[in-house]
């Protein structure tokens, strides 16, 4: 295990992490903005509108990725009205495909976190809203969507985390992406173990780096909400 | 307590069944394993049995060689993993001989030895490079008469095209030295996976092995592919295409030496060869 | 392309050039392959959730470690690891034993799968173990009972009729992450509409088939869990936001 071994596969993933990052950042833009759309039909008071988004996440939360992701690029490829089409241009390369598909998975995700966001916005609150006469952007602006954004916190860290995760399947569609060069680096090498050390640990840093700047997100939004730390609470424990 | 150790025990015992004692130097059965998913050397049938070039081969080969034989399905990349590993005792998949597969299993005797080439779509980036024959014949080191030409002309042709080859192929080098640094070079999972996306214009070329080509082009789909420039043959690939075998079993692999040189002797293989690739692929 | 509707029956029927059969073999696969990681995963989840609970530190530590690695690196790598590493590895100890051992994709895929599950499962016992009330832990504690006849009679019922719900989160994800093992080769749904699809020419068809089969997993999955949900929480007053 020389350390140019190591460094040499370190960079290489190095320079593979910038798209890995882009691919996460897009699909987590593009899933939201359909998430927030999608919310909004959910919720809504239109059946019909009720009825299609719930299908869409019934669909998109109960298939792995992979089948969508495989389906987007080959699937749709394979219609010659598709490569003549407008889209083309957009589906003709697998990122756009991978962002694409990684968007509308986690847009299903994402609308069910603000569904359940939406639900712990206290009645109350809304109905003081109204009393006093608040018009519905401004209640929306002021009361709704902060309570909503605090509530989501956690389960949206959850989701970002299993984005980042997500990524790694574009290798499967000739992206060259972290996991990708890494089974290719280990194939050649025969070092399956230390390359995949790596390439987790790397994963784990982002991770890491995620939970925090989300943590703080969250710690700042709720001065009013926190709870005594739990080490002051007994526990109880299995033993004893 | 007892459900954990009872579920601790079932795992024990599981791997344990995995584990099959190593067979005696007496071979009587034998698995070999192929991708089922390379026509026409191998290819699945929709109910599920193995047909092509090579579970016919095989039949034969194993009939002369006194074996009973287990065709398995395996992909690709998986494929000397799985040899190593005991999964199956024999690798015939359009194998081909190479010094670093040398490193690390045994082959037979070649059975094939098969030309490879660019494909291209008619109606693409690349419509305008005929396939030119004869093919060319090169030697073990890539080198060959007409080679330079032909790479120079390739090379022009791709500059800045997108080439998409299987992973891990033989091809792999030969692509990656040749043209890797005036084009893109994207790897499939599988061969119908590039033929995809050559039709779907997302490559501008394909390079595989001409005798897949030439059955995958009957398929419908890719009725717009044809073969596109000097397509390169001889030891260049290796000696040919052989079976695979582990190291540690060379009286496996004089079994099949022999069974190989009988069938190429009294015409089997060209006989077979003529019937999937209508030309002989003998070596 | 002709789509009529008879060439796509025949094409995913059982008959002769349908790959009906095929796909019915496949998801046993892929059922068998859940299940078994499910298994793997509740043994680990068991023991992890245990020194995550337990007063030693060491023990927390390792136990944070495995969930942090488990559920923090993509399921895909971890795939990999099993079936490329544990190749080498398992033919290593098998050629020490003098065994002809095999890494079948079965087995990498249900360790994978497995190791990742349980990472998942832990969490969820630990947050059902606390959620068993205290004061009949110490009542039991009280009349004398011991160790293990209050694991088997207070605990660990408790215990699974809180963790049901979170386990019905973890077969589904379970369930989905089956699909990465046909990286492995495996004959589960994904790799068969890969097989299909690329045979064919007929890509769409067979993933949107494929992705049929797995929305009636998880929706038949789903129906169980709440059964067994409701069943099994009958005695217990829940509060609103259950189903």
């Amino acid at each position: 295990m020389e350390s140019t071994f190591f460094v040499d596969l370190l960079w290489k993933l190095l320079q593979a992490l910038p798209l890995t990052l882009l691919l996460f950042i897009l699909a987590i833009a593009l899933g939201l903005v359909l998430a927030i759309g999608l919310t909004w039909m959910r919720v809504g008071s239109n059946p019909i509108l009720t009825r299609i988004a719930r299908f869409y996440i019934y669909v998109f939360r109960g298939t792995p990725l992979l089948i969508q992701l495989f389906l987007i690029y080959y699937g749709l490829g394979q219609f010659a009205f598709v490569r003549q089409s407008f889209l083309w241009p957009i589906l003709r390369e697998p990122f756009n495909c991978a962002v694409l598909s990684l968007a509308l998975c986690t847009a299903a995700y994402q609308a069910e976190i603000f569904r359940g966001a939406l639900l712990a916005v206290p009645l109350q609150q809304v109905e003081a809203a109204r009393a006093i006469g608040m018009s519905r952007l401004l209640m929306f602006r002021r009361i709704i969507v902060p309570i909503m954004i605090r509530q989501a916190l956690p389960s949206y860290t959850t989701e970002l985390v299993l984005m980042i995760k997500s990524t790694s399947l574009a290798g499967l569609v000739t992206i060259k992406e972290m996991t990708s060069i890494a089974s290719t680096e280990s194939r050649s090498s025969y070092r399956t173990l230390s390359v995949f050390l790596v390439v987790g640990a790397i994963y784990l840093i982002l991770n890491f780096l995620l939970s925090r700047i989300l943590g703080y997100v969250e710690h700042r939004l709720s001065p009013h909400l926190r709870v005594m730390p739990e080490a002051k609470r007994p526990q109880p424990t299995l033993v004893g | 307590m007892k459900l954990k150790t009872i579920a601790a025990l079932a795992l024990l015992a599981g791997t344990a069944l995995v584990a099959s004692p190593a067979t005696a130097k007496d071979w009587t059965t034998v698995t070999i394993g192929l991708e089922g998913a390379y026509e026409p050397w191998n290819l699945t049938k929709p109910d599920g049995t193995l047909d092509g070039f090579e579970p016919e081969l095989a039949k034969d080969l194993c009939a002369r060689a006194k074996l009973e034989c287990k065709l398995i399905a395996q992909d690709w990349d998986g494929m000397m993993t799985g040899l190593n590993a005991g999964k199956f005792d024999v690798i015939m998949d359009a194998l081909s001989i190479t010094p670093e597969r040398q490193k690390e299993i045994a082959f037979s005797k070649p059975y094939a030895r098969t030309p490879a080439g660019l494909a291209v779509s008619k109606t693409g980036a690349l419509a305008g490079l005929a396939a030119s024959t004869p093919t060319l014949k090169l030697d073990a080191n890539g080198e060959g008469e007409g080679l330079k030409d032909a790479i120079e002309v390739l090379r022009t042709a791709l500059k800045g095209k997108t080439i998409g080859i299987q992973t891990a192929t033989v091809y792999t080098a030969f692509v990656q030295k040749h043209f890797g640094d005036i084009a893109t070079i994207r790897e499939y999972k599988t061969t119908a996976e590039h033929d995809l996306d050559l039709t779907a214009g997302r490559i501008d070329a394909a390079f595989d092995d001409d005798t897949y080509f030439s059955a995958a082009f009957a398929k419908p789909d890719n009725a717009d592919l044809a073969l596109g420039g000097p397509q390169f043959g001889g030891l260049v690939w290796g000696e040919g295409e052989a079976l695979g075998l582990r190291k540690g079993d060379p009286e496996l692999k004089a079994k099949f030496d022999e069974a190989i040189t009988a069938a190429l002797a009294d015409g089997t293989v060209k006989k077979l060869s003529e019937k999937w690739f209508k030309v002989n692929v003998a070596p | 392309m002709t789509t009529d509707l008879a060439s796509l029956i025949e094409l995913l029927g059982f008959s002769d050039k349908g790959w009906g059969l095929q796909f019915a073999y496949a998801t046993l696969m892929t059922l068998a392959v859940t299940v078994a990681a499910l298994l793997i995963g509740a043994v680990l989840g068991a023991l992890v959730a245990w020194a995550k609970l337990s007063k030693s530190t060491a023990a927390n530590i390792a136990g944070d470690a495995y969930v942090t690695v488990f559920r923090g690196v993509p399921e895909l790598l971890i795939i990999y690891l099993f079936y490329f590493g544990g190749s080498t590895v398992v033919t290593g100890i098998g050629s020490l034993i003098g065994l002809d051992i095999g890494m079948p994709g079965f087995l990498a895929g249900a360790l994978g799968v497995g190791f990742i599950c349980g990472a998942y499962q832990s969490e969820v016992y630990r947050g059902a173990f606390l959620a068993v009330s205290r004061g009949e832990i110490e009542a039991s504690k009280a009349i004398g009972m011991h160790q293990f006849m209050r694991f088997r009679r207070i605990i660990a019922p408790q215990v699974l009729r809180f963790a049901l719900p979170g386990l019905g989160n973890v077969w589904q994800l379970s369930l989905k992450d089956s699909a990465l093992v046909s990286v492995t080769g495996l004959s589960e749904i994904m790799r068969q509409s890969e097989v299909s699809g690329g045979s064919t020419g007929r890509f769409f068809l067979f993933y949107i088939f494929g992705g049929v089969l797995y929305l009636i997993l998880t929706s038949f999955s789903n129906q169980v869990f709440n059964r067994a949900e409701a069943h099994f929480g009958k005695s217990l007053r829940r509060s609103v936001g259950s189903a």
